[in-house]
């Protein structure tokens, strides 16, 4: 068969491209860390990361995605390191061997963000289970990420600490990220549940403003867990565990409470015996 | 970025000579033109065989083929993300998160696109040359290459489309490659990622540079047609 003759060639060609592709990886020393969009869309790791690699030589490549799919792709091994906030879900993750330890990193807050008009009434209530409610009972459009991230999961457990079950045709489950939600929030004049991160960075706020803030149940602690390697023999456990250990350390703690969008702090570091709650 | 107009931004980001955007574009079209050229080199060869030879099941892999031209790219992507995941059966090479994974996944989705157009036009092509090609004694399998130069201009479109496919994209490159800056971050994932940050002007400012990338793309490919049809004249 004639038309064979072609096959070394066309297997030489992917080789080709696989070799130069691979070449890219192999001359840096780098890990890949699985983190959640509301911190690498703030702009905090472009902060972050040139620091520590100043430091030591180690790229970070920020895969970032919603907690929930960043915790999958730790269960696969594809990341070296993990920055997440759901804390109940990173317990489970160590506990069931995916990742050596958590630690705790920087915190900050959620906050419930709506049109000015405030159709609920929500500004002024005393707690966000109060605010919740009267959206619910005036029946007020609410954006929901709908999409298993930590900020969802979050939202999930403020309905059921409010005792409702949101349902119905104001309660609109996008599926999508912080940036597309609140995006279509502010095309539909939506409330919606945001990190203060994502919100102090974020371009196209048309009619929304902040209708709630400073509940202690808005807290939102992020964690680093770097990966077992016991589980997953491949993964960088040294050059993760030198991330981890930074990030909690001094320098890496006082990076993040300089990082500043507008003269406000986008995070606040765990480990300075800052006060826990902000505002 | 104090401009709110996206024609003036894209101008005034092609102008500045960001190295940023710089390495995207590369990226970019690194990425999508490899994905053409293997798919191209596999696909030419097979939709032409499928459009000489009979045999059992034939009309089922045409089927398939044409069907295949519209797989939705996160569907490839996820595919592929499942394939070189270390937890997946090509795991021990780890390609997830590089430019060849999205080499790879974007191959899947132009492969059925060039070899469905190509089995077609050359498909056309035999019923009219078949009995000319088969009285100057050549089988069907050194018809091939005699029919694939003779479609070459019709190819062109097919692989134009195939380069299309790719180059537009998001689906598949943001869920093997992870949109990692400077190193898998490719015009259409920039795109998404700038519309979730809500700079909408900066998102369609690099829409207009994609679009303008693509159509320099089609440009050349027109050009070097109708140079070879001047040639052939």
């Amino acid at each position: 068969m004639r038309c064979f003759r072609r096959l070394p060639s066309i297997a030489a060609l992917i080789l080709l491209v696989a070799a130069t592709s691979a070449q890219v990886t192999a001359d840096t020393t780098f890990i890949t860390l699985a983190s959640t969009t509301s911190t690498d869309q703030s702009g905090l790791f472009r902060h972050l990361t040139p620091k520590f690699t100043e430091r030591t030589g180690i790229e970070v490549r920020v895969v970032a995605v919603g907690t929930g799919q960043a915790f999958a792709i730790g269960r696969r091994g594809d990341a070296d390191a993990l920055l997440v906030h759901h804390r109940a879900g990173e317990d489970e993750f160590v506990a069931a061997g995916y990742g050596t330890e958590r630690r705790d990193v920087m915190y900050n807050d959620f906050v419930l963000v709506g049109p000015r008009s405030d159709p609920a009434g929500v500004t002024g209530t005393q707690s966000i289970q109060d605010a919740l409610a009267r959206i619910a009972e005036s029946e007020s459009a609410f954006a929901s990420r709908g999409d298993d991230s930590g900020t969802h999961r979050k939202e999930l457990q403020l309905w059921a600490m409010a005792d409702i079950a949101p349902a119905g045709r104001w309660y609109r489950q996008l599926g999508s990220g912080m940036g597309p939600t609140l995006n279509t929030a502010a095309a539909m004049d939506a409330y919606v549940l945001t990190d203060r991160g994502t919100w102090l960075s974020f371009g196209n706020r048309q009619n929304l403003i902040i209708v709630f803030e400073g509940d202690e149940s808005l807290f939102n602690p992020y964690g680093s867990i770097p990966l077992n390697p016991e589980r997953f023999e491949w993964v960088k456990a040294d050059l993760a565990q030198q991330w981890h250990e930074w990030l909690v350390g001094e320098e890496g703690q006082a990076a993040i409470a300089e990082y500043h969008i507008d003269g406000e702090p986008l995070f606040f570091p765990m480990n300075t015996g800052a006060p826990s709650r902000v505002e | 970025m104090n401009s709110h107009d996206p024609f003036t931004l894209a101008l005034s980001l092609i102008l500045s000579g960001d190295p940023g955007l710089f390495g995207i574009i590369q990226l970019s079209l690194q990425v999508s033109l490899s994905a053409v050229l293997v798919a191209s080199l596999i696909g030419l060869p097979l939709g032409a065989a499928i459009a000489l030879f009979r045999f059992p099941g034939r009309g089922l892999v045409i089927t398939l083929l044409n069907a295949l031209m519209g797989l939705p790219p996160v569907v490839a992507g996820l595919l592929v993300y499942l394939s070189l995941s270390r937890a997946g059966p090509l795991g021990q090479f780890g390609l997830l998160f590089t430019p060849t994974a999205m080499v790879i996944a974007q191959t899947l989705l132009v492969l059925p696109i060039i070899a469905a157009l190509t089995r077609q036009a050359i498909e056309d092509l035999w019923e009219e040359y078949r009995e000319q090609l088969q009285s100057m004694g050549s089988g069907r399998v050194r018809a091939i290459p005699t029919l694939l130069w003779d479609a070459r201009i019709t190819l062109t479109t097919a692989v134009l489309a195939g380069f299309g496919r790719a180059s537009a994209e998001v689906g598949a490159v943001l869920i093997v490659g992870g949109n990692i800056e400077g190193v898998t971050r490719v015009m259409t994932t920039a795109i998404a990622l700038e519309t979730s940050k809500g700079d909408l002007p900066l998102a369609l400012a690099l829409g207009l540079v994609l679009l303008a990338l693509v159509a320099a793309v089609n440009a050349v490919a027109y050009l070097l047609g109708q140079a070879s049809r001047r040639h052939m004249q």
